[in-house]
Formats: structure tokens, C-alpha cells, sequence
């Protein structure tokens, strides 16, 4: 079996940066995109959820599924090989590595892992039936079918706000419920949903139940101060309560700290050779930039580490590894 | 073949089709409806003869999507005699909508 300079795993910024870097660099590597699915993380990552994304150098209003094919492009052009299948198992214990996607193996020196992370749901019983029947977990897309009604966003972070603000645009009113009394939302974010009139916020509150037959019509809220639980009707629960990193490939294989972060130093790993960037590897920045850099730094990260065991390279790369 | 429906079309091409017909429910501003693209181009190679694989803009047929209750996108209906008898909401992998297919066929 032919044993690859580099393989990447997962296709949000930082994935396609690594894959941009590493096949200029003639590493010809093999990127495993991931598949459509309904817990976000689809090819393209989160950004696909995202309507105008206003903070990426240079792209000072672009659409967030734009700028992700415009990366997806960038990165063919250089020969980036795309699966678009979900990796299913991984072995990095031994050399090379192994990675599946269902029964087809690839072999490995060299693996990015930038899988990203998924948004959490409520964990409520009635929460998989109502999905799409009033409750939605991307604003962008779903925002349309609560023209004039009253809904709630459930979440006290950026996108929780971001998404507030965008779906007053459709709603008749949009209630914030948040877990504590204050915000953890940055401020740029958070005073542009409490200067729209349209928001208004449930503090200290948590969503303990949904109901309704056909269709999303009651929630059930526990206050926290004053222990009251009551019933509100909403025809729309939008979930943005945050995310947690796709890293279940490798547990037990990379060292992750107790959220599930893969630890780096860097973007380096526990295992020699193996590089973490982006989302998965990051519970502080979360930006597409910051995803994007330490894409580029694992990309980097590869080369030297192929040049450094020269070894290892069969049908090399040669022109990089003199360079 | 992709053929779009709208409201004059959806009777004759969906409910009153001689074979299933799986309506993909989409919009524009939906970035995972685009994502989504690439799986139903697939699937509409594979089952060429045997579904209709057709496209329906929610944003020009609000009153279609609203009377089939759906109140997110992509949704992906499967109609069978007329009748929806499978409902896809949000993403999904290209085989799992092979299968959901081959189940409604078998």
C-alpha cells in the first residue's frame, strides 16, 4: 500500500489552509472532508451555517459558504486530493499511521487533525422529534419560516447573539434565555443585541422542556434565583449553547485535556508526527483566521518533519525537502 | 436530471408522478443546503429511471413549504403515490440517502 507524505483530516479554514500549504509544497496530500450531516460538521465546517462573515482579513464581507469553497477551490488547484467521507478510525500507533474511512485504509508519515467542533444540543427528551418542526440549530437557514413570530434563542455567547440579531430580520420577537445574569458573548456582539428592540432576555434561566404535537409550542423554563418553572409559547427554539471539539477518533490515541480539546504545544501533539490545528485543538480564539493560521502552521509543521526523516519519503516530495 | 418544481408544477411533478419523487427543499441564503448539492447530484445519477429527484425554492413557494409543514432547511421529502412517506431534516450523507431511497423502492 502506497504510504502518504501527509494526510488531513476534516475542511474547515484549517484543514484547507494545511492542504493549501502542504500541496504547494508538492506533499500531494490526501484531505478527508467529512460528509453531510445534521450536528455540524459537514464539509466546510461551522462557517457553513454562517450568513456574512465582516472579521477575515481581506474578504471584509463575505459569505461564510463562499469564502469555504473559495478555500475548498484554492486547495485543488494545488492538487489536493478531497474525500468527501467521514474518517471512521484512526491508528497511530505504530508507523506509518492508519486511518479508515469505512473500509478503505490509507497509510500515512504524517497526519493534521483538524475535525473541528460540533454544536451541542439540550439533551431533552422531545428535542430529535420537534428538530425542524420549530426547533433549529442554524438560524441562517430556518430564520425564514418564523416570519412574525415569537421565538426564542437559548445561549449567552457570540453566536447566540449573532444569531438574536439576525432573526429579528424575520421575527415578531426573539427572547435570549440565559443560563446565568450576565453575557459571555463579546461586547461588540452584545451590544448589538441588546440595542435591537426586538431582543429581549430571560436571565438566569434554563430550558427544561419543549412541547407540542405537531410543532414546537411550549417551553418549559426553570429560573435558577427564583426557583419558579413556567410555560412560554414560542413557536421557534433556536440552540446556540456552544460547541465541543470532534476529537472521539482519537481517544485514547492523543493526549486531550477534559473537554476534549486535543493538548498542543503549537499545533504539535502527544505523537510525533501528528499535528492538531483549528477548532479541535482550540477552547480560547475559535476564529476562522486563528483556524486558519495554525492550519498553515501544521502544513509547515509536516514539512519539516518529512525533511527531518528523509527516510520515510518514497516518491518525495524532493524539490520541498531540499528547500 | 434535476428538474425544478414550483407552485403550478408541484401537483403534476410530484403528487401526480408515476414514480417517487424525493423534493429537495431549499433556498438560496441556505449555506448547508449547498453543501448538500453534491449528495443529491449523486443520488440523482444513481437512481436516474427509477426517482424523480426535483428542487423546490422555499422562498418562492412559501405556501408549498408551509403546508407541508416544514419549518427548516434543506429538507429532503420523499413522495410516494402522492403521499410523503419519508422526511429528511437537515444534512445528510449521500449514503444514507441511497438507503432512505432504496427502502422506499423496495
Amino acid at each position: 500500500m502506497k504510504t502518504r507524505n501527509t494526510i488531513i483530516i476534516g475542511s474547515g479554514p484549517a484543514g484547507y489552509t494545511a492542504a493549501i500549504y502542504a500541496s504547494r509544497a508538492s506533499l500531494k496530500p490526501l484531505l478527508i472532508e467529512g460528509e453531510p450531516s445534521n450536528v455540524n460538521d459537514q464539509p466546510g465546517g461551522q462557517l457553513m451555517y454562517t450568513t456574512t462573515v465582516e472579521n477575515f482579513p481581506g474578504r471584509p464581507e463575505v459569505q461564510g459558504p463562499e469564502l469555504m469553497g473559495d478555500m475548498r477551490d484554492q486547495a485543488q488547484k494545488f492538487g489536493t486530493e478531497i474525500i468527501t467521507k467521514r474518517a471512521t478510525k484512526a491508528d497511530l500507533s505504530r508507523r506509518p499511521f492508519k486511518v479508515w474511512v469505512g473500509d478503505d485504509e490509507y497509510q500515512t508519515h504524517t497526519l493534521i487533525v483538524a475535525t473541528g467542533a460540533h454544536a451541542l444540543m439540550l439533551g431533552l427528551a422531545d428535542e430529535q422529534r420537534l428538530l425542524g418542526r420549530g426547533v433549529s440549530t442554524c438560524a441562517t437557514c430556518d430564520g425564514f419560516f418564523f416570519r412574525g413570530r415569537d421565538i426564542a434563542v437559548v445561549g449567552g455567547g457570540d453566536a447566540a447573539m449573532e444569531e438574536a440579531d439576525f432573526l429579528t430580520r424575520f421575527a415578531g420577537s426573539v427572547t435570549v434565555i440565559v443560563r446565568r445574569d450576565v453575557l459571555r458573548a463579546s461586547q461588540i456582539m452584545q451590544d448589538r443585541a441588546r440595542a435591537n428592540p426586538k431582543v429581549k432576555f430571560l436571565w438566569n434561566s434554563e430550558v427544561k422542556g419543549l412541547s407540542g404535537e405537531e410543532k414546537l409550542e411550549h417551553l418549559t423554563i426553570h429560573n435558577h434565583k427564583t426557583g419558579e418553572t413556567s410555560q412560554l409559547d414560542m413557536a421557534g427554539l433556536f440552540i446556540a449553547i456552544g460547541h465541543k471539539p470532534n476529537s472521539e477518533l482519537f481517544t485514547g490515541q492523543l493526549d486531550l485535556d477534559e473537554l476534549g480539546y486535543v493538548t498542543t504545544s503549537g499545533v504539535t501533539t502527544s505523537v510525533e508526527g501528528v499535528f492538531a490545528a483549528g477548532d479541535v485543538q482550540d477552547r480560547h480564539y475559535r476564529q476562522a483566521i486563528t483556524s486558519a493560521g495554525t492550519g498553515c502552521m501544521a502544513a509547515l509543521e509536516v514539512q519539516e518533519y518529512l525533511a527531518n526523516h528523509l527516510e520515510l519519503l518514497q516518491e518525495a516530495p524532493k524539490a520541498a525537502a531540499q528547500a | 436530471m434535476i428538474k425544478t418544481v414550483n407552485k403550478s408544477t408541484f401537483q403534476n411533478d410530484v403528487v401526480k408522478a408515476a414514480r417517487p419523487v424525493l423534493v429537495d427543499l431549499w433556498a438560496e441564503w441556505c449555506g448547508p443546503c449547498r453543501a448538500m448539492e453534491p449528495a443529491i447530484e449523486a443520488v440523482a445519477k444513481e437512481f436516474e429511471g427509477r426517482v424523480d429527484i426535483v428542487k423546490l425554492n422555499v422562498d418562492e413557494n412559501p405556501e408549498i413549504a408551509q403546508g407541508l409543514g416544514v419549518m427548516s432547511i434543506p429538507t429532503l421529502m420523499l413522495f410516494k403515490d402522492g403521499q410523503p412517506v419519508n422526511r429528511i431534516v437537515g444534512l445528510t450523507s449521500k449514503d444514507r440517502l441511497s438507503g432512505a431511497l432504496n427502502s422506499a423502492l423496495a
